[in-house]
């Protein structure tokens, strides 16, 4: 049993327990939830251990630390095959992290069927981390199906009052893609023999599986089309503001927070090594799209009337640079895409966290019915504003890491590339600082008297954790960065196999950054 | 080691002490500790420079890797070489003056711990500014006074003008930023560091360019950085509006020390820009018709603070036709003997308005020569020395600038001349205006307390004899080689006759005959409307982008692009979808084992048929 295994299944027993309990005792529930969470939080803490101990990672091998592979059926042949590398550790380290928060800002905020909604919790949390431990193709899949069910009733359940509308679009968006991608895993089991990824990436590169370009690309269309939705790319993204707006805060945070990194896990994870060339090939359309969604993201998240809706639209323009440095193919870029989702996970994840607070006090979204909330509750404007400074990638904050790095390895590419991508960080302080202006400056609305009071401890707790992950990342990268570096050069590497640049050589970008090229891998 | 890091922490703990305990803390104690933060600063600083000796090359400490992926290194790096030198003497000995002025003038204002904790993490940030070892640290700095700019200019939040004002400075930075980062973007792709030592080492050895090329471009997007931090056109339309900040933050941040961030970084850039004769080339025409352009609409405002922001806008440029001509040196100069009368002016604008309760139109001054003596007489030393009367500290630096105008482009010289003469004008305008004659408001004039005047007599004394006192170009020329001027005397001496013409005819049309410059106005009518209303450069901008911009988003892009064709085609399949929510919707029974057993059951389903798919395909 290594502490992978008992991380993963933790949070199922959680869910077991908490559905046993008496359901009328929510005080109860919500301690054994809390408990639970927090608990599998500092255990996963162990995770991080062969990242800061290299002699225990060695022991592992190939950078891949905590194995577990054993059959789990015989025909056809599945197997129970996890591990985590410096890619994934930091992904379920934010999942682990972000369910006791969830629970900790649904303390009072959920008052009816608590104990569905706390079990739900940690279903979720358990698809989540799955979902970044897999290495087998159907084991993988069952986790990303397992992550939608507790999602769907959270949002379905305990949203808003369009929550069925919305639930249902999120449901159906996800499945259209994940069926392609569930096609295109039993496509490969068929070619291989095996759901084993390891093996199949390694067959792939000994040559003994070998896939036309034709095979290849539409293998790579149907993974990636799963993973797009997801992210969500442009034009795939329309679920996701009404999923957000309807969801309850914690299932917000923990959409925005880690479902997304879902989508742009999978494409770093199994799209790049397995369909190396057909990445290449695809991306130019990629990048476009993702240069499409930053602008266009941003631009409709500035005329948004409502604080979700216009975090949910920042979302989708973040994410565009998430999918820009991917399709950068290049270690800056890379390395940036990855810090970015940790990033995006953390400040976005805080945003709906503190809009949930304001939500809380005032039982509306909508910016209009906001206005000098400094005055009344300086600590929560303080928090939001720090905030709102790391999602405009300030300096010294986190995000700030994350889009140098995907602008300079999108520079290295094509310049053009960057200057478009850049427009999107402009924008973001246009969008964000008007919603900050309008909800906590001037004078302090009529009708917010008597509502509005500051974060209570509790509230305060809850945020703290990601406070200081925000200066961490921002002013101490060497923590997470070398890991993640190592886990990029990996798959840079395995997604190389015998390609040329393509991408370079048709956008054709200043001849100079062609010549830095080598330098940047 | 000389700790360099010392110099920003001292007021980074000041703004962490203030800002967390300050809410609960008497005035005394906040101002105790925001004023000594940045006088340890201002200490180490000495004494930093005192123990590095002559400064002959950069002395950096490196002190550890901040980001590192692939070719990117980029380490937390410091260095002092005599630019940085010279930096860190004006921002910390001018911030220190101006904490303890503020100190006295903000002590009957409400949130006086959070505006000191501003305070504070600007000098940070500036300090940060100068004393980074690499563009990217450079930035960090830039981005952060830029954040408390943002915060100081939206200080009084009630104010809805205050926030526009303070979102306006922050996105129209962002806009200038947008130009700086792809220049670092571009000089990281081409010279594989963002290291000033490594980046000039590599550019010195290349050709000039005589055409458009990389060093070119670069240098063209660094100076869009400058344009938008120094208020340059077209970029400048933030720093008027900026006035709405308490006036202390206007006399620091948006006068003597973070707009003239882009002067800094464009000498610091020198190499680059030396290589690029045609981005000079730019640099310089920018700087003249900013310089012209500002110093028109002086003349005409009548709020004092706008004034002197539009003189601000003017003198920054002068800097940039320095800059622009090659005479880095001469740009720092001014940057510093401006940091002297123009803090002094706007510290003295602020004791004005302090003894007026908040009075800023200047149509309701006058005739405060005998109220407020003190206040008077320091801000006549800063008059003289922006008039670039002989002797004093502007006349120095402006005919450095001046003089080097005329040997690149005669035409520059004359223009400059010009400009001169119309800044001593409208200085002399708001002298007279505020001073002379009979008092035409209805407040009780009150002279300020020894804690604001006293920082004020030290101003005016540099600013009458700082120019003298320190020579910068001389101090400079180990790292700006000064062009072999002819020191020519009738071009001084025009420089500074036209000086003496603004303030005889200001002392002739506000003074002798008042009359006059309504009839003038009414004279010129629409010229005088168009500059009055600064051209009306807010206004062209608001309708060609930001309105268009956000009307187009939210009518075409959200509920057209959006709402209409993406939703539309997802709804239209969604009709599908309906069906299958209404029997979703009956599984919502609320008992939880019939959840846990459709979860359950899901998964097998999923499971089972999968296994037949794939072993019927085998």
């Amino acid at each position: 049993m290594t502490l992978l295994n008992l991380v993963l299944f933790l949070p199922l027993i959680g869910f077991l327990v908490v559905l046993l309990l008496p359901k009328n005792n929510p005080g109860l529930i919500k301690m054994v939830t809390l408990i639970a969470a927090i608990g599998i939080f500092v255990l996963s803490l162990g995770l991080t251990q062969p990242v800061f101990n290299p002699e225990v990672a060695g022991s592992a091998g190939k950078g891949v630390w905590f194995i577990t592979d054993v059959p789990w059926i015989q025909s056809p042949e599945i197997r129970y095959h996890v591990g985590l590398d410096g890619l994934s550790v930091w992904l379920v380290l934010l999942s682990t992290l972000l369910t006791p928060i969830s629970v900790l800002i649904s303390w009072n905020y959920i008052s009816n069927r608590q104990k569905e909604f706390y079990a739900f919790l940690l279903l979720l949390e358990f698809g989540l981390i799955g979902v970044f431990v897999a290495l087998d193709l159907f084991l993988f899949y069952v986790f990303w199906e397992v992550c939608l069910v507790p999602m769907y009733f959270l949002i379905g359940v305990w949203g808003h009052e369009r929550r069925i509308y919305a639930a249902v679009k999120f449901f159906l968006y996800t499945m259209a893609g994940s069926v392609l991608m569930l096609a295109a895993i039993i496509y490969l089991y068929n070619k291989g023999g095996t759901f084993d990824y390891v093996n199949l990436l390694d067959m792939m590169q000994r040559g003994r599986l070998t896939l036309s370009p034709t095979e290849q690309n539409w293998l790579f269309l149907a993974f990636f089309l799963a993973f797009a939705i997801k992210v969500p790319l442009f034009p795939l993204h329309t679920w996701l503001p009404d999923a957000h707006v309807e969801a309850p805060t914690a299932g917000s945070v923990m959409l925005a927070a880690v479902m997304l990194k879902m989508g742009t896990y999978g494409i770093v994870r199994f799209c790049l090594p397995m369909f190396p060339q057909a990445a290449r090939e695809n991306a130019w359309w990629i990048v476009i799209l993702a240069i499409i969604g930053i602008i266009y993201g941003a631009l409709v998240a500035l005329v948004q009337p409502n604080m979700k809706k216009l975090v949910a639209y920042s979302s989708v323009s973040h994410l565009g640079f998430v999918i820009l440095g991917i399709f950068s193919f290049n270690q800056p870029g890379l390395d940036g895409a990855v810090y970015q989702m940790l990033n995006h996970g953390i400040s976005t994840g805080a945003l709906f966290m503190l809009v949930g607070y304001l939500y809380e006090r005032t039982h509306t979204l909508e910016i209009k019915d906001y206005g000098g909330v400094s005055t009344v509750a300086p600590w929560l404007a303080t928090t939001f504003l720090i905030t709102t400074l790391a999602s405009i990638g300030l300096p010294t904050l986190n995000n700030f890491i994350g889009e140098f790095l995907v602008l300079q390895g999108s520079a290295y590419v094509n310049i053009w590339w960057t200057v478009f991508a850049a427009t999107g960080v402009i924008l973001s302080a246009g969008y964000m600082l008007w919603m900050y202006q309008r909800t906590f400056m001037g004078e302090t609305n009529a009708h917010l008297h008597g509502h509005m009071h500051d974060m209570n401890g509790r509230e305060a707790v809850a945020f703290l954790p990601l406070l200081v992950l925000m200066v961490w990342m921002g002013t101490y990268t060497q923590t997470f960065l070398p890991t993640i570096t190592a886990a990029n050069t990996r798959i840079l590497e395995q997604s190389k196999s015998g390609v040329e640049f393509r991408v370079n050589a048709q956008q054709g970008g200043i001849p100079a950054a062609a010549k830095e090229m080598g330098n940047a891998r | 080691m000389q700790h360099l890091w010392l110099i920003p922490l001292f007021p980074f703990l000041g703004f962490l002490i203030n800002g967390l305990f300050g809410r609960k803390w008497p005035n005394s104690l906040v101002g105790a500790v925001a004023v000594g933060s940045v006088v340890a600063s201002f200490a180490w600083v000495v004494k930093v420079l005192l123990g590095v000796g002559e400064l002959e090359h950069a002395y950096v400490e490196r002190y550890f890797t901040w980001i590192q992926s692939g070719g990117v290194n980029i380490g937390v790096d410091l260095a002092v070489d005599r630019l940085t030198a010279v930096m860190l003497l004006v921002v910390t000995g001018i911030g220190s003056l101006i904490h303890i002025y503020a100190t006295g003038y903000m002590s009957h204002e409400g949130g006086f711990y959070r505006f000191f904790s501003y305070l504070n993490l600007f000098m940070f940030f500036m300090l940060t500014l100068v004393l980074g070892a690499n563009y990217l640290l450079l930035f960090v700095g830039w981005e952060g006074v830029g954040l408390c700019s943002y915060l100081l200019i939206g200080f009084y939040t009630l104010k809805k003008s205050a926030g526009d004002a303070a979102k306006k400075a922050f996105i129209v930075n962002r806009i200038g930023d947008f130009g700086f980062s792809l220049a670092m973007f571009l000089i990281m792709v081409n010279f594989g560091s963002l290291d000033f030592g490594t980046v000039m080492a590599k550019v010195a050895p290349l050709p000039v360019e005589q055409t458009m090329g990389i060093l070119t471009i670069i240098a063209l997007l660094l100076f869009v950085g400058a344009t938008g931090k120094s208020a340059q056109v077209p970029l400048y339309v933030w720093l008027p509006d900026a006035m709405e900040g308490p006036t202390p933050v206007s006399a620091l941040i948006h006068a003597a020390t973070m707009v003239t961030a882009g002067v800094y970084m464009t000498a610091r850039s020198a190499t680059i820009f030396t290589h690029a004769p045609m981005a000079m080339e730019v640099v310089a025409v920018v700087g003249v018709i900013t310089a012209v352009m500002a110093a028109t609409i002086g003349m005409t405002q009548f709020d004092l603070k706008k004034v002197f922001a539009y003189s601000t806008v003017s003198q920054l440029g002068y800097m940039f036709i320095a800059c622009g001509v090659g005479a880095f040196s001469a740009g720092i100069y001014h940057v510093v003997t401006h940091a002297f009368f123009k803090a002094l002016l706007f510290l003295g604008a602020g004791s004005v308005i302090h003894a007026l309760e908040g009075e800023q139109d200047m149509r309701h001054m006058g005739g405060l020569r005998k109220k407020i003596p003190i206040t008077f007489a320091v801000l006549c030393c800063a008059w003289v020395a922006i008039a670039g009367i002989p002797g004093t500290s502007g006349y120095f630096s402006k005919d450095a600038i001046l003089l080097a105008a005329h040997h690149h482009h005669p035409w520059m010289y004359w223009v400059g001349v010009i400009t001169a003469g119309m800044t001593a004008f409208y200085v002399s305008r708001s002298m007279f205006m505020t001073f002379w004659g009979e008092y035409r408001g209805h407040h009780h004039p009150h002279e300020s307390p020894a804690i604001m005047w006293v920082p004020l007599a030290i101003l005016a004394a540099l600013s009458l004899a700082g120019g003298k006192l320190f020579d910068v170009p001389h101090y400079l020329e180990p790292l700006f080689p000064m062009a072999h001027e002819e020191h020519d005397m009738t071009l001084v001496a025009i420089a500074s006759s036209a000086g003496f013409i603004g303030i005889g005819l200001a002392y002739f049309m506000y003074v002798l005959s008042p009359g006059i410059p309504k009839s003038i106005a009414a004279t010129l009518g629409p010229i005088y409307k168009l500059v009055y209303n600064k051209y009306f450069v807010d206004e062209v901008y608001d309708a060609t982008v930001v309105s268009p911009m956000v009307a187009g988003s939210r009518s075409v892009l959200w509920r057209v692009v959006d709402a209409g064709v993406i939703d539309g085609i997802v709804n239209g399949t969604g009709t599908v979808a309906r069906g299958i929510g209404s029997v979703l919707r009956t599984l919502q029974s609320g008992q939880i084992r019939s959840y846990a057993a459709w979860v359950t059951a899901g998964s097998v389903i999923v499971l089972v048929a999968l296994s037949f798919l794939a072993g019927g395909a085998q």
